[in-house]
């Protein structure tokens, strides 16, 4: 499990559950590494600043994290962590590598919307 | 939170946590303020291993115990900041950050750390993620049996380098020189290595793909000469750049953009001092940073006391 204090994805299961329960979902796919922790710790902070976004982590390495590693829109990805965002179960928008907090909020943004 | 502060530390690297642990422990009202991730390029290094006293830990492990050292001691951190202005001159000092909020303090410790220098070239953002990587420890298992470039000629570039030889079929080195500035010992490993060759003098002018990187343009600095290399990744090991443009014109600083300090990490203001990979200085380290850090601590808790002193 990811030392982070994000929502935990540990198999397909809990994946798909987590998008039917969330109408918003960004997930952080990747490793305790150099390019990933600055992105867990951006959604840490994020997570009070967007209460309609549902923000959790899974490990690269799990088999299950499969469900991320296959999507179609990270098939050309080859830098840690893949970040995918779902809106009412579909992908919107997903990311490869080292994100800052004001890249991964243009997107909340974008996609989401701001917090009002 | 109180917005005066008897020594705000700007960054939460190496220098800068230490900077916060040796204040805080003194009971100097203290703030740590960083932009990004704290942990600062310690982050970035997935093993270390000559960390006196320490068999081995990893950067991350090692970040996250000063920062709660710091925090523990007293000391306040705000990360993911963004700084709008600094006016370090005059006795007050101030930090405004982009929220509006602003941050006072007798004295300033500026320890803002470097970043990983990249190329600049045309389709470097594009493919970064898809075929463009900083860090060989993270992303070298996507490149398991391809053809691979490492950038750069230092110690970094030559380790990994040798590291990717794990997993790539082949890697070349493309380096600006026609020498290293690597250490021996990395050169030897490197040139004994079968997977690995060597292009030099020449530089990367334009990364080529579709979807993700498939090619590069390499030009030849002596003949001029530029050719096009099929390649599956590139990666980037070209040193780090100081984190001071916001300082240039207000503090001293060198052709390379690094602050001078004096032995006591005092900078060319009153009250300001600097740590750390943001100053002058021949090696960069964890632990010269921990050093530079405790320096800075101690000359701004004297500077501090010093100022109480001459009010009281």
């Amino acid at each position: 499990m990811l030392h982070t204090n994000l929502t935990h994805v540990l198999s397909k299961d809990e994946h798909s559950k987590l998008l039917q329960e969330n109408e918003n979902v960004m997930i952080c796919c990747g490793r305790m590494g150099p390019m990933c922790i600055p992105v867990y710790e951006a959604m840490e902070e994020l997570e009070n600043e967007y209460p309609h976004v549902k923000f959790a982590d899974m490990e690269f390495d799990l088999p299950d994290a499969s469900v991320i590693r296959d999507l179609p829109e990270c098939r050309n990805f080859a830098g840690l962590p893949f970040v995918v965002y779902y809106k009412n179960g579909k992908v919107v928008k997903a990311t490869s590598s080292i994100q800052t907090r004001d890249q991964i909020t243009a997107i909340l943004d974008e996609h989401f919307g701001k917090n009002n | 939170m109180e917005n005066h502060f008897e020594v705000i530390v700007i960054g939460a690297g190496a220098a800068g946590l230490t900077a916060g642990i040796y204040l805080s422990r003194a009971k100097v009202n203290t703030l740590i303020l960083n932009e990004g991730a704290v942990g600062g390029q310690m982050v970035l290094t997935h093993e270390i291993a000559n960390y006196p006293g320490v068999d081995s830990i990893s950067g991350y492990q090692l970040a996250r115990n000063m920062k709660n050292q710091a925090l523990k001691f007293g000391a306040k951190i705000k990360s993911n900041i963004k700084i709008k202005s600094i006016k370090p001159e005059g006795e007050i000092k101030s930090v405004e950050l982009t929220n509006g909020e602003v941050y006072t303090s007798d004295a300033l410790i500026i320890a803002t750390g470097g970043r990983s220098r990249t190329l600049g070239v045309p389709g470097e953002d594009k493919f970064k993620g898809m075929g463009i990587s900083y860090c060989a420890t993270c992303d070298g298992d996507f490149f398991q049996d391809k053809k691979i470039i490492v950038v750069g000629g230092g110690n970094s570039a030559l380790e990994e380098a040798v590291a990717l030889t794990k997993y790539a079929s082949s890697v070349t080195v493309v380096h600006q020189f026609d020498h290293f500035q690597a250490f021996e010992h990395y050169v030897e490993e490197a040139r004994n290595n079968p997977k690995i060759n060597f292009i030099m003098e020449s530089k990367i002018e334009e990364f080529i793909g579709d979807e993700r990187l498939t090619a590069v343009k390499i030009r030849n600095q002596r003949t001029g000469e530029l050719t096009e290399m099929e390649i599956d990744g590139v990666f980037v090991f070209i040193g780090y750049a100081p984190n001071t443009e916001m300082f240039k014109g207000i503090l001293e600083l060198n052709d390379y953009g690094e602050i001078v300090v004096d032995k006591n990490m005092s900078t060319s203001l009153k009250g300001v001092f600097a740590a750390g990979d943001s100053i002058a200085k021949r090696f960069r380290q964890v632990t010269t940073a921990v050093g530079d850090g405790t320096v800075a601590a101690l000359s701004a808790a004297e500077y501090v006391n010093n100022l109480k002193k001459s009010k009281a």
